[in-house]
C-alpha cells in the first residue's frame, strides 16, 4: 500500500477550489492563465496558491520572475513559499530549473510526493498548472483530487478547438467538473469557442502584445489585458459557483 | 522536516486499515522505505513516535519497524544495471537534498554510468509501502 495517496485529501482539506488550467495543447496560454489567474487573484486579496504540475515544461517561475531557487522550508512537511503573496510550489525550486526528464510512473511518483508532504495553508483557491495533453498528470489529478475543476483553455484554431474538444468530451465523461472554456489570443476575425462550447463558453483573452515585456514583472503583468480580462471572469466565476 | 508528512501517511493508512478490518488494537506496522528517498531511520522513528501521540487508544501498543530498502536503477537506453550506493557519493548536498524531497529529481542529477543517458527506470528502492498491519478484532 502506498500511504501517500490516503493523505492527499487531508493536505487538500483547507482550501476551498482547486482549479486545474488544462487544455489539450501546448503553447494555447495555460501557463499565462495560471500565472496571471493567481496574481489577479491574490492582487484582489484572495487567499491563493500556485501549483505548477507541468514538470518538464515548467514556466510559472519564468512568467512569475522566480530567479532564485531555493528549497522550501520544513515543518511537518514542506511550507511553500510565497511568492507576491501567492504560495507558490515548482519543481523548479528542487532541480535548480535543469531539464526534467521523467516518463510517466515517475510523474505520477513526483505528484504523489509533493501533494503528500506539501502543507498549503488555509486558501481560497489553488491553481494548477497542467502540462499539454491528457497524460499521466490529468489522470492522477483525477484520480487524487476528488474536488477538482477544470478550466480550459482555447485558442482560435481549428487544430487547437479539435483537440480541445476531445479532451473536454473526456473531463464530461468522467464526470469531472468544468468550471468553463476561455479562447486565448483571440483577434478580431476568428471565433471558434464559442460555437464549439456553447454551455461551458466563458469569453475571450486578446492577444497582448504588451504581454512579452511583462514576463517575469509583477505591476507589468498586472497591467496586461490579460490580467485585466481573468480580472472580469474572477467576478463571473465567483457568481457561476 | 518533512519526514513528518510521510509518518502521518503512514498512520492514516493505518487507521484506514483498521477500520475496514475492524480491528480494535494495532500490533504491528511494516514500513518500507526506498534508499533514494534518503530518510534516515532514526528520524523517521522520530516522525513516527511524534504522529503517534496523537494517534487514537488502538495504536497505544504499536510496534512500528522500518526496512530500507536498497535503490537500483536501470537504463533503459542501453540496459545497464546499477545501485544508487554506488554513485551516492558522487551527488553533492544540493543534489542529495533534491532527491530527498522528491526522489525522481535522480532523473536531473544522476546518469546511466555507461552511456550517460538519463533515461533510466527506477526498479527498486523508490517510495515508501506500508507492507503489512498486523492487529487484534
Ligand atoms: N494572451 C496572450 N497574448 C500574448 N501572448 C500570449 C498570450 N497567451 C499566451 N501567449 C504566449 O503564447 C506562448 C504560450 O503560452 P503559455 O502560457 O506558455 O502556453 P502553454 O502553457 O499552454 O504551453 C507564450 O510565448 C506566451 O507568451
Ligand atoms: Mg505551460
Ligand atoms: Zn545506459
Amino acid at each position: 500500500m502506498d500511504p501517500r495517496i490516503n493523505v492527499v485529501e487531508k493536505r487538500l482539506e483547507k482550501i476551498g477550489k482547486v482549479i486545474a488550467i488544462a487544455g489539450g495543447k501546448g503553447g494555447i496560454g495555460k501557463s499565462t492563465v495560471a500565472s496571471l489567474l493567481a496574481l489577479v487573484l491574490a492582487d484582489s486579496n484572495q487567499k491563493v496558491g500556485l501549483l505548477d504540475l507541468d514538470f518538464t515544461g515548467a514556466s510559472t517561475h519564468t512568467i512569475l520572475g522566480l530567479e532564485d531557487f531555493h528549497f522550501p522550508d520544513e515543518d511537518e512537511g514542506i511550507i511553500p513559499p510565497k511568492l507576491h503573496g501567492i504560495s507558490y510550489i515548482t519543481i523548479t525550486n528542487f532541480t535548480q530549473d535543469h531539464a526534467t526528464p521523467l516518463r510517466g510512473q515517475d510523474i505520477t511518483n513526483a505528484i504523489l510526493e509533493l501533494l503528500a508532504i506539501t502543507r498549503w495553508d488555509e486558501l481560497d483557491y489553488l491553481i494548477i498548472d497542467m502540462p499539454p495533453g491528457i497524460n499521466d498528470t490529468t489522470l492522477d489529478i483525477i484520480r487524487l483530487i476528488k474536488k477538482i475543476e477544470f478550466c480550459i483553455v482555447t485558442t482560435p484554431s481549428k487544430i487547437t478547438t479539435k483537440v480541445v474538444k476531445k479532451s473536454v468530451e473526456l473531463l464530461q465523461e468522467l464526470n469531472v467538473s468544468i468550471l468553463g472554456v476561455i479562447e486565448n489570443m483571440t483577434y478580431p476575425t476568428i471565433h471558434y469557442a464559442k460555437e464549439a462550447f456553447p454551455k461551458s463558453y466563458l469569453g475571450t483573452i486578446p492577444f497582448d502584445e504588451t504581454y512579452e515585456n511583462a514576463i517575469g514583472d509583477k505591476e507589468k503583468l498586472l497591467e496586461t489585458s490579460i490580467a485585466n480580462t481573468l480580472r472580469n471572469f474572477t467576478v463571473i466565476c465567483d457568481k457561476m459557483c | 522536516m518533512h519526514e513528518w508528512a510521510l509518518a502521518d501517511a503512514v498512520i492514516t493508512t493505518a487507521k484506514k486499515v483498521a477500520k475496514e478490518e475492524n480491528l480494535i488494537k494495532v500490533t504491528e506496522i511494516v514500513v518500507k522505505i526506498g534508499e533514494l528517498q534518503t530518510i534516515s531511520r532514526e528520524i523517521f522513528e522520530t516522525a513516527l513516535q511524534q504522529v503517534l501521540k496523537d494517534a487514537p487508544d488502538l495504536f497505544n501498543e504499536v510496534t512500528c519497524k522500518l526496512e530500507i530498502e536498497p535503490a537500483g536503477f536501470k537504463c533503459m537506453n542501453c540496459g545497464h544495471e546499477w545501485l544508487f550506493s554506488d554513485v551516492k557519493k558522487n551527488l553533492d548536498d544540493d543534489e542529495t537534498e533534491s532527491i530527498h524531497f522528491i526522489p525522481e529529481t535522480a532523473h536531473v542529477f544522476l546518469k546511466c554510468p555507461t552511456c550517460k543517458s538519463p533515461d533510466f527506470e527506477i526498479v527498486k528502492g523508490r517510495g515508501i509501502w506500508v507492507d503489512s498491519i498486523e492487529g487484534e478484532k
